[in-house]
């Protein structure tokens, strides 16, 4: 298990343990954090699970692939820290990894 | 002014499961009128997810959305399934005689004596972008599709967005606007790739502006706009426009469902597991739409409810014939209808 914080937007602190492999949005829907809506389930088709990557993480977490990019047109308030939760896979590099959801989801 | 046409069965929403339902329908002698408010037949396969594979259709290991929508276009093709695309439904009301109505917003009343909600997640709307206030605007400066270009006749439009739309929608509103400017996140598009290029050579030729970076709100007075204000890498700046475009994509919207009286479940419609019936009799709902306790959002789920619900509907249409369960692979007479020799 990795450890890994969502941040939602009125501060709240989600610290989860989440499994190697699954993605962020799926450790954020099972644990209820509010503001991840993910509309199309992780198919990479809707951009309704946005967050902003911790600073200090982007480096490991590293950048959107052209698909991902391509939907994040549609989030709202695109950050460069700005990534799609369904496409950022949990595995042991990322203990500790903090992300912070936006104030909407488009 | 409004046409009327007279059918067994309405299905509101041409995705996997309303099509399907074409196909149980038609097997018992129920022909069906669908609607959709995308201007093709698949729904969420079709909009959202296209080229991506889905794994758990039975009998296919691995299949597009697009290819399971030709498939399913294929075999209900014996049956002449009438589409009415691009409407939304508007009003669902049972007649003194009973017959229900189902208008749709181009006008058409499609009378029938059963209606079978296939609505998936509801209804596919513009995404409004969560620009501060731009409700003020919208319908008289703000809109989020063209239906005439006269509306921005000698005005200074910005369209915003990096799609398709956004591409397609400069090129042809530049000869009609006195100014227009695109503006987009980033200076890469998502868009066929021969607009992407005219559009960079009207750029250079000074015919449009072109703004990398994001609306962040919107000044004006009485719903009449005259300036967004853009974040840009470098800080915000004004741009002076009277009207603008945002294309930012559909989401799915409960919509009109809500408002025709069924009993509903966190944006759902209530169903029994026998029939798949409302609280209105008669009228049915399958698919991601319905809710009852232990339901499963997944295609087949939906293909098994429009099995069921066809039994349920047969004694409506035809309350007088008897329902005789047959196999396709064995029933000369279901073979006859599916056209096979």
């Amino acid at each position: 298990m990795t450890k890994i914080t969502i941040v939602a937007f009125d501060g709240t602190r989600h610290e989860l343990a989440a499994e190697n492999g699954s993605t962020v949005m799926e450790n954020a829907i099972r644990n209820n954090v509010p503001g991840i809506e993910a509309e199309c389930g992780g198919a990479c088709a809707c951009a309704t699970c946005h967050v902003y990557v911790d600073e200090g993480w982007i480096d490991v977490v590293g950048e959107p692939e052209a698909m991902e990019e391509d939907m994040l047109d549609f989030a709202y308030d695109v950050r460069p820290t700005s990534r799609l939760s369904c496409q950022i896979a949990v595995s042991d590099e990322l203990e500790g990894l903090v992300v912070s959801v936006p104030e909407r989801q488009g | 002014m409004s046409e009327t046409v007279e059918t067994d069965v309405v299905i509101i929403g041409a995705g996997p499961v309303g099509l399907f339902a074409v196909f149980e329908l038609g097997l018992f002698d129920m022909k069906c009128h669908l609607v959709d408010i995308l201007d093709r037949p698949g729904g969420q396969c079709a909009e959202l997810y296209p080229e991506k594979p889905i794994y758990d259709i039975p009998a296919y290991p691995e299949i597009s959305g697009l290819d399971l929508v030709e498939r399913l276009k294929e075999q209900i093709e014996p049956f002449d399934p009438q589409f009415h695309l691009a409407r939304m439904v508007t009003r669902l009301e049972k007649g003194e005689d009973g017959w229900f109505e189902v208008e749709t917003d181009a006008g058409e009343c499609l009378r029938c004596k059963v209606v079978v909600v296939a609505a998936g997640g509801g209804s596919f709307q513009p995404k409004r972008p969560p620009i501060p206030g731009i409700e003020a605007y919208e319908g008289t400066s703000v809109f989020y599709a063209v239906r005439q270009m006269e509306t921005f006749r000698d005005e200074d439009v910005l369209v915003v967005g990096g799609g398709d739309s956004a591409l397609d929608w400069t090129l042809n509103l530049q000869p009609v606007a006195r100014s227009l400017t695109l503006v987009h996140r980033r200076p890469e598009f998502r868009a066929a790739p021969d607009n992407v290029n005219k559009m960079y050579a009207m750029h250079e030729r000074g015919v449009i502006g072109f703004q990398v970076g994001q609306v962040a709100g919107l000044k004006g007075e009485g719903g009449q706009l005259t300036a967004a204000t853009i974040k840009t890498a470098d800080g915000t700046m004004d741009l002076p426009c009277t009207r603008m475009l945002p294309f930012f994509g559909l989401t799915m919207k409960l919509g009109p469902v809500a408002d025709w009286g069924l009993n509903l479940h966190e944006n759902t419609v209530v169903v029994d597991t026998e029939r798949f019936e409302t609280s209105t009799p008669g009228v049915f709902a399958i698919g991601d739409i319905n809710w009852y306790p232990g339901k499963l959002k997944l295609i087949l789920s939906g293909f098994h409810e429009a099995a069921l619900m066809t039994q349920a509907a047969k004694r409506i249409v035809h309350p007088d014939e008897r329902v005789v369960f047959q196999y396709t692979t064995s029933s000369t007479k279901l073979q006859k209808k599916l056209g096979v020799r």
